[in-house]
């Protein structure tokens, strides 16, 4: 067998001095932080439209197409009238309870959907990842912004619902805008969060929904969390408030009906702790992303 | 004796090893379990350890053909080039960000065949203005609206050969300092071939350093002059184009 046929008088230089005299940098070395998030601003064109193209993709077999986005959340709320209004009586200490519900669906349906789609976006688009060089959390936020588009859609359907049942417009409906702001930059997070420990722990997926599920029955979503807890102690209460999606439901359903029953606490202080999750969940979940940049092509 | 070329890719000692999810022999609950209990490491995750210590420098104006029998790591060397595919252990170290040509580049098969255009050049990091204008140019390139208007039409509505061509007319539109070929040669029919390797020659001369895996002995003849031939993961000769691809040649007939 005939030896390695060496053409070149071997290079005198180590290969690692010989790429630094030549100015070469190291593939697929993690970018720095600030590097980081500027190539991640210069691919927004892409995140909005691969979001869009996913947005179009899910339903275009459907028969009746995107009229879909509207349609589900309004099944949604049908659904979980029939069981938990109709059936089970919950809303019987609440006035408005069809537009209390939706409220929480809609809101809570949000983050689920970004966390549960946020695991498998490293996961599942692996052949995208191994072919081509791009900031590898355009991934994880675009799957939020396909989210939040179907969101609006939501948030259109719950107007007219709040209208139908008989609720004023009000001024404060326009709090719904920073609240969403912050939702969007918390689930932005939690989706970069997921991401990371999903490409990692193949087995997240299917736990997620388990996860997803006691978070929902956790979060206020079909009855008053502050009448169920009425016994419990200060501080496990004061625990169970702190749960960004309550708040962030609870919130929503402040500027939206009248007669939502009062919380313990204060609308004030669950600003602050919405301010403080999205800020938390956002940060941490970009650097916590950022740090395995090098490492999703690997599997 | 210094060497005064410009190096544009220096390969030091890399191994890639990746993980394969899914493979597990024994795949009932039972099995699991079982693994589980006796603390054996699961089978479903195995490790390939697909290139294992391959050096070599590139230097710029060359173009190097890689070649090598099926599943010899050819493809995964590209990858940890282009830095797709981190390397496990030793550095690859290059000028400017390499870019992989491939045939396989994610595509989104519910969404048209035009919007997929615009998305691929955006994921290559076109600004949007340069994506859209580019896209008629790549339509056309890829001849898939030759028979009627078929851009506007889901890609999963397409022939094996016509996505192959899209693919290949996306990532050829934009030019390159180190281009990265992986068999994009080798898709579409003779006339779409010919129209490729015309491309690929234009952007051979706009790109600084050209690597090219490819099966096809004569397409690695045509258009490299050095030549690297990989063999489980290792160099088994690096040298010029006709004496590595005799000695390749000799070695798969001789099995």
């Amino acid at each position: 067998m005939a030896e390695a046929v060496v053409t070149e008088p071997h290079p005198v230089l180590a290969p690692a001095q010989l790429a630094a005299r030549h100015g070469l940098r190291a593939a697929g070395a993690r970018p720095g932080l600030v590097e980081y998030a500027r190539s991640l601003w210069a691919y927004r064109h892409f995140i909005v439209a691969f979001a869009n193209a996913r947005n179009v993709a899910t339903l275009t077999t459907a028969r009746l197409g995107q009229l879909w986005h509207v349609l589900t959340p309004l099944t949604n709320a049908a659904v979980y009238y029939l069981i938990f209004g109709v059936i089970l009586g919950t809303g019987g200490r609440i006035e408005n309870f069809i537009a209390y519900l939706c409220c929480g669906i809609f809101i809570f349906g949000y983050t689920s959907a970004v966390a549960a789609a946020g695991t498998v976006s490293i996961s599942g688009n692996l052949n995208m990842i191994r072919a081509l060089q791009f900031p590898r959390a355009s991934l994880p936020l675009s799957v939020t912004i396909t989210q939040l588009q179907q969101l609006l859609v939501s948030m259109c359907v719950l107007i007219g619902i709040v209208l139908v049942t008989g609720e004023p417009p009000r001024l404060i409906w326009l709090t719904l805008i920073p609240l969403l702001l912050l939702q969007t930059i918390f689930s932005g997070g939690l989706a970069m969060l997921l991401a990371r420990v999903g490409s990692k722990i193949v087995d997240l997926k299917q736990v997620m929904p388990f996860v997803l599920r006691t978070w929902l029955y956790g979060s206020g979503v079909f009855y008053s969390l502050t009448t169920a807890t009425n016994d419990l102690p200060t501080w496990a209460s004061t625990l169970l408030h702190l749960n960004p999606m309550l708040v962030f439901i609870e919130l929503a359903r402040e500027a939206l009906i009248t007669t939502n029953p009062a919380s313990q606490f204060s609308v004030a202080s669950m600003w602050a702790v919405a301010v403080g999750w999205a800020i938390v969940m956002g940060v941490g979940g970009f650097l916590y992303f950022w740090r395995g940049e090098k490492e999703y092509g690997r599997g | 004796m210094a060497d005064t070329r410009i190096p544009t890719v220096v390969v030091d000692d890399v191994h890639v090893v990746y993980r394969v999810h899914g493979a597990a022999k024994d795949s009932s609950p039972l099995g699991a379990m079982r693994r589980m209990a006796s603390r054996k490491p699961s089978t479903a995750v195995r490790e390939v350890h697909a290139v294992k210590g391959v050096s070599f420098t590139a230097h710029e104006g060359e173009a190097v053909g890689l070649i090598g029998t099926n599943g010899s790591g050819k493809s995964t060397l590209l990858r940890a080039i282009a830095g797709l595919l981190p390397a496990t252990r030793g550095a690859v170290y290059t000028k400017g960000q390499p870019s992989l040509l491939g045939v396989n580049a994610a595509m989104m098969a519910d969404i048209s065949g035009e919007r997929n255009v615009v998305l691929g050049c955006l994921a290559m990091g076109m600004p949007k203005a340069e994506a859209r204008a580019k896209t008629p140019e790549i339509i056309d390139f890829s001849g898939i609206n030759e028979r009627g208007d078929f851009s506007s039409l889901p890609m999963r509505t397409y022939s094996s050969g016509m996505s192959a061509r899209l693919r290949f007319s996306i990532a050829a539109a934009k030019k390159h300092e180190v281009l990265l070929i992986d068999e994009a040669l080798a898709t579409g029919d003779a006339k779409f071939r010919k129209r490729s390797e015309d491309r690929v020659r234009e952007l051979r001369e706009g790109a600084g350093t050209v690597f090219l895996v490819s099966h096809s002995l004569s397409s690695v003849r045509d258009t490299c002059e050095r030549t690297i031939w990989l063999e489980s993961g290792l160099i088994r000769m690096d040298g010029p184009t006709d004496e590595v691809l005799a000695a390749y040649e000799e070695f798969s007939t001789a099995k």
